[in-house]
């Protein structure tokens, strides 16, 4: 059906709420470059009125992507809960909006609505609501997820300690593994991105990071964020897998040039859980996502970039997963085009995420040909942080080596805990505490890295 | 776990582990925050990159570098670094005017030096390579004039080579800049290229050329040449096509 609004003297129509929502959405190049954006900023505003007016039900009712040929949308609808569903079931998107802000959605009362809400009806109301409205809710929210270490209670911020190296050099990882505990970083999971998906290299990797981690008692995984197939096979050679890594996208073709199928991730989630490796949790999945990576793999059927990009939460809340953040600014600038796109895109992930009940974090970050710097860095962390993101990813003095890319940096987690009073993950801190790394305030401790026993791992690895 | 005692360590431990990895690791602390001299380095770093992305191609640099060799020029659809940037289709097209610049011919490869997403790269390492490639291709290789392309994306040598008549391209194209490169050249062979059809997987590719730190300029083309000749014999490029002279990145 089509939808209409009368703005400016002139009477819009949209022909389908496909267009409606890509047409309400806030201005990035994705959209543009997918001929999908807004033709003018009050074409743009005309949709948000119309989009008001939808009732949720509508997104039950008019799939954007058909039930028959994509997987993505038979989870979506028939995973659909609607029981959970109930106290919003009346609402449109402009009063789901209202609804949101109230105090009558307190953590407890979104965390149930969380399984009666669908990926489309989140993007639909994010795309009515502000940069701070989308702080004010998400920060609502709490997803507590657990396996070594416990990640998103309130008042706490966990980070991805990234210790990239351009050909996986167990030395340089270990470089940049130890520099990164020592500035209290780790908690949500030491991972990697290796150079390669052989796995041999994969392998080694993990001994690695599975070898520090035993040696000094870290509580903490590690992951190696390699195809799920090579985790699987990993798995099966009784390889030291924590969680299982795998990218996620919003549709089925889009994981499909991903080499992946619900089939697939179903077997290695029952294949992780079973290693039961955890100590105080089952969670054992991690996804990684971003705008924008439908429109890429051309596998977007013509729905917007930050509404695809709500329903590959879908995809990873099937697995409770530990982690799942967007790699948010990391695509380039033909899907987000500067600093004031990525940030709105990050917010919008975020409280996706969340409302939808995901352990959400972000890769805050950009590319060298975005328009970009790590002023916007620090504005997104800071914004995010206030948000309550469950952890953040950080690299190396903010710059990955084997991505050749811009992302948080150590200190800019220090930073983010120290302004807004976030601590780590309870057991990780207990674990600094113990290694001597928290001074009396309970910040990492700034000490002379030279003179303390962590820096073994360095010495060991580089000797 | 019990307490570890702080002891006495190395104070060489940083630069000892700075010789295994790049990272910005043991960069110290002012506050929570980065020392003045690592974040200037930082900006330093990304400014060099940014200014690469930004810096104007300048084809006649180039085409006095290609001293003897016949270039063409050409630009594609996208009309300026914002558009491009932000219109990859636009960058793997023509523009329809320059199209009609393209000689057709009998030739068997066409090299298309193309800014990509460094001028940089393309202004210091492109025309030594094409002149180190076509050195080592035999005298059977019917070579086409040198194309100069603006605003271009890889794919646009599909569309060029289609309108020359070019049974091979070659693209050698200035690299997205990291920051610690922003003058990293990368290569492209597609074999039979058809505008629109063919894809990332028909191609392969040479990255990191950047001598001295990067491929040299000997040991890329002697790669690219091998490719070439293999691609012939084989009447296809990408990933069926092996590379025996040693492993390809990317």
């Amino acid at each position: 059906m089509s939808y209409t609004s009368v703005l400016g003297g002139h009477r819009h129509r949209f022909e389908n709420l496909a267009r409606l929502l890509a047409a309400a959405s806030p201005e990035r190049s994705g959209d543009r470059l997918a001929g999908l954006a807004a033709r003018s900023a009050q074409e743009r505003v005309a949709a948000r009125w119309a989009l008001a007016e939808v009732p949720l039900t509508a997104f039950l009712t008019e799939p954007l992507i058909p039930y028959e040929s994509d997987d993505v949308t038979r989870l979506i609808l028939d995973g659909h809960d609607t029981e959970a569903f109930a106290p919003v079931a009346g609402l449109t998107v402009g009063e789901f909006r209202e609804w949101l802000l109230s105090e009558r959605a307190d953590a407890a009362t979104l965390a149930a609505l969380a399984p009666g809400l669908t990926p489309e009806m989140v993007a639909a109301v994010s795309k009515l609501m502000g940069n701070a409205d989308l702080v004010a809710v998400a920060r609502k929210v709490r997803v507590v997820t657990a396996f070594r270490s416990t990640i998103g209670l309130p008042g706490r911020l966990a980070t991805r300690l990234q210790p990239n190296h351009p050909t996986d050099d167990p030395a340089g990882v270990a470089a940049a593994l130890l520099d990164g505990l020592l500035l209290g970083s780790g908690d949500a999971v030491i991972g990697i991105n290796p150079a390669t998906d052989s796995p041999r290299a994969v392998r080694d990797l993990l001994e690695l990071l599975d070898g520090v981690i035993r040696r000094y008692a870290i509580p903490t995984q590690s992951c190696v964020l390699c195809h799920v197939t090579t985790s699987v096979d990993l798995m099966e050679r009784g390889a030291p897998v924590d969680l299982v890594f795998q990218s996620v996208a919003g549709t089925q073709a889009a994981n499909a040039s991903f080499g992946v199928t619900l089939g697939l991730l179903d077997e290695a989630y029952e294949a992780a859980l079973s290693l039961d490796r955890g100590t105080v949790g089952r969670n054992v999945m991690y996804f990684e996502t971003g705008q924008g990576s439908a429109l890429s793999a051309d596998a977007h059927h013509g729905v917007d970039q930050q509404t695809v990009e709500a329903r590959a939460y879908a995809v990873a809340r099937r697995y409770d997963p530990l982690l799942v953040n967007t790699v948010v600014g990391f695509i380039g600038p033909e899907y987000l085009y500067d600093g004031r796109q990525i940030l709105r895109a990050a917010l919008e992930d975020h409280f996706c995420g969340k409302l939808l009940g995901l352990p959400m974090g972000l890769d805050i970050c950009y590319t060298n040909h975005a328009d970009a710097d790590d002023d916007d860095v620090a504005t997104m962390l800071t914004m995010l942080g206030v948000a309550g993101a469950s952890f953040v990813i950080c690299t190396p003095g903010g710059d990955d080596i084997m991505l050749n890319y811009q992302s948080a940096s150590y200190h800019d987690a220090l930073y983010l805990r120290e302004v807004l009073g976030l601590r780590p993950a309870p057991e990780f801190e207990a674990w600094l505490a113990s290694i001597g790394l928290l001074d009396e305030g309970g910040q990492i401790r700034e000490i002379s890295s030279e003179a303390h026993p962590l820096t073994a791992i360095g010495r060991d690895l580089a000797a | 776990m019990t307490h570890l005692p702080v002891h006495g360590g190395d104070p060489a431990l940083w630069p000892a582990l700075r010789r295994h990895t790049q990272a910005r690791i043991g960069l110290g602390r002012a506050g929570a925050a980065l020392p003045t001299r690592h974040r200037l380095e930082l900006q330093a770093a990304h400014a060099a990159a940014r200014d690469a992305v930004h810096a104007p191609f300048a084809p006649d640099t180039v085409a006095a570098a290609l001293t003897g060799t016949p270039t063409v020029r050409v630009r594609s659809a996208a009309p300026d670094r914002l558009t491009y940037l932000q219109r990859p289709d636009l960058g793997r097209r023509l523009h329809p005017i320059d199209r009609s610049h393209l000689p057709l011919g009998e030739w068997d490869v066409v090299f298309v030096i193309a800014d990509g997403l460094s001028s940089r790269a393309v202004h210091e390492h492109a025309a030594a390579m094409v002149h180190a490639t076509a050195a080592r291709l035999a005298d059977t290789w019917r070579i086409a004039p040198v194309v100069l392309a603006e605003q271009a994306r890889v794919a646009l040598g599909d569309d060029i080579a289609h309108a020359m008549g070019a049974t091979a391209v070659v693209v050698l194209v200035g690299e997205r800049p990291g920051m610690s490169a922003a003058d990293s050249l990368g290569a492209y062979l597609t074999h039979d290229p058809h505008p629109g059809v063919t894809t990332d997987a028909d191609r392969n590719c040479l990255s990191n050329i950047r001598p001295p730190l990067g491929l040299t300029y000997e040991t890329a083309a002697t790669k690219l040449a091998t490719l070439l000749d293999r691609a012939r014999e084989l009447g296809r490029s990408g990933v069926e096509l092996k590379d025996d002279t040693g492993a390809l990145p990317g």
